[in-house]
């Protein structure tokens, strides 16, 4: 069965954190263990799926502006030569910055409510989604474009039909990138400003001492996170079924 | 043969190919310099050669993918341009993997955004044996009948010039022996090129053979075998054919040592 190895695994980091609670009897304003991160969860689930929604709507549309975004400059790059060499360095440039430098600034301009979260987990997804789908374009197989080209199809027509669904699988290895970053943007973006959100909400209780009330929060933003993950694999994998699986470990 | 489709009423005209003084160069590195030959219409004819000796870049400049060298001509027999009246066959199959066996065949009217005749593509799909595999992936296709596809794909276009490139070299012979029927068969109309490395196959389907060597120059020396293809294999006039072919390939005096030279 596929979940039971997670759930072994699971199990066992549970039972690890609970004799390390226990053995070397640590105080629950450092390490709770888990049954009291549990209470706090099941007391307080209302606050923190208030909080959930707010962080889970900003990793959202953070995925959506960052895809287009990256997609869009990808295919630009692609096809307008000027734009390569003007949007390289720009590129290189934003990511060589680190997002939690610009977090201060972005909060500063955007303001408290969610628009500055949205716009660094935009960051943050921009750059593996380009650089994975711009690739993926650059790599269509020659033989396919000759082919086209032969059959008298526009450059257009050459860029629908075969180049964007060949570099589908690159753009899906970005997206999984993507998915798995996205949340950084967000709950970085919480901890430097904001009201709401399971960032927040960690920093708060981080400052009252209620730890289990901050794990609680961790947890349930890991959750969100390893669902949307397999959520969007899930559905990129339907997106390229035709894309044939090898497993490196057992074909050589 | 009574192969009267009711699909294409009107027959496309036959067309040779003319080509004057073709140059074939890699920067400064010359492959093949002035060289003329015609292909008849409706004749098929091989081209044979070593790696390396710019077969593929022949085809690929005939088919308009390659720039020809200043000095090339390269005509259809009415004196047009070749270009938009050949189909391209390449030695891999070139099917989209994530089309299905059926819009591999229809590939063409889609990229040029035309609606593809459904009943034409049935009928092709039946004449190259796929059809029952219609709604297959390239990927959960054998080698074969990834090419039959292929096959369907370029009768599809329905062009009088066809151009192939090895298009059956990745086969195991019984499957290459059965396709080259196939396409002898449903190629008869066309004018066809067809570059390849194994003399037999060249010998079983080709009006007139063509071999090339590197640096070759002027008109082209080829060999036309007797009978009507397909020729049997077996037949002792195609070894001797055979091994003049090597003789010609590789020019050394080994013609004893061939293997066939002694039939």
């Amino acid at each position: 069965m596929n979940l039971l190895r997670p759930a072994i695994v699971f199990l066992g980091l549970l039972t690890a954190w609970q004799a390390v609670v226990s053995v070397f009897d640590v105080a629950p304003f450092i390490l709770p263990g888990p049954g009291a991160v549990v209470a706090v969860a099941t007391e307080r689930a209302d606050i923190l799926a208030g909080h959930a929604a707010v962080t889970l709507g900003e990793i959202v549309l953070g995925l959506v502006f960052g895809t287009a975004l990256g997609a869009a400059s990808a295919m630009m790059m692609a096809y307008f030569r000027p734009a390569r060499s003007w949007l390289m360095p720009a590129l290189v440039v934003s990511q060589a910055l680190p997002v939690f430098a610009l977090a201060p600034v972005l909060v500063l301009w955007l303001g408290y409510g969610m628009a500055p979260k949205v716009a660094m987990a935009t960051l943050i997804i921009f750059f593996p989604v380009t650089a994975a789908f711009y690739d993926g374009l650059r790599r269509t197989e020659p033989g396919w474009v000759d082919l086209a080209r032969t059959m008298g199809a526009s450059r257009g027509a050459i860029l629908r039909r075969i180049r964007l669904p060949a570099a589908l699988p690159a753009f899906a290895s970005g997206m999984r990138v993507a998915t798995a970053v996205a949340p950084i943007g967000a709950v970085v973006g919480e901890w430097v400003g904001s009201s709401a959100g399971l960032g927040y909400y960690m920093l708060l209780m981080n400052g009252r001492v209620q730890t289990a009330a901050m794990f609680a929060a961790l947890f349930v933003l890991a959750i969100m996170a390893v669902a949307l993950y397999f959520l969007i694999d899930a559905g990129l994998r339907r997106a390229v079924s035709w894309q044939s699986d090898v497993d490196p470990s057992t074909s050589f | 043969m009574p192969d009267t489709e009711p699909e294409t009423p009107a027959r496309r005209d036959a067309l040779g190919i003319a080509v004057r003084n073709l140059r074939i160069a890699w920067g400064e590195d010359v492959l093949l310099d002035g060289l003329s030959f015609d292909i008849a219409p409706r004749s098929w004819a091989c081209l044979l050669g070593e790696s390396g000796a710019g077969k593929t870049t022949l085809l690929r400049t005939l088919a308009g993918l390659a720039e020809p060298q200043e000095s090339s001509d390269i005509r259809a027999s009415d004196g047009l341009p070749l270009t938009g009246r050949v189909a391209y066959m390449a030695q891999q199959d070139l099917l989209l993997p994530w089309l299905d066996a059926t819009q591999n065949v229809a590939l063409g009217a889609r990229l040029r955004g035309e609606t593809a005749d459904p009943d034409r593509v049935r009928a092709l799909m039946e004449r190259t044996g796929i059809a029952a595999r219609a709604g297959a992936r390239p990927g959960e296709l054998s080698g074969g009948e990834r090419q039959r596809v292929a096959l369907a794909r370029t009768l599809m276009e329905d062009r009088p010039v066809v151009l192939m490139d090895e298009p059956f070299s990745a086969l195991d012979a019984i499957t290459r022996g059965r396709l080259q029927e196939l396409a002898h068969e449903l190629l008869c109309d066309c004018t066809v090129l067809m570059v390849t490395h194994d003399p037999y196959e060249a010998l079983r389907l080709a009006h007139r053979v063509h071999v090339i060597t590197r640096g070759a120059a002027g008109d082209w020396p080829a060999l036309e075998p007797a009978g009507s293809a397909p020729r049997d294999p077996s037949d002792p006039a195609l070894r001797e054919a055979y091994a003049a072919i090597m003789a010609r390939l590789s020019p050394r005096p080994s013609d004893g040592e061939r293997p066939g030279a002694a039939a």
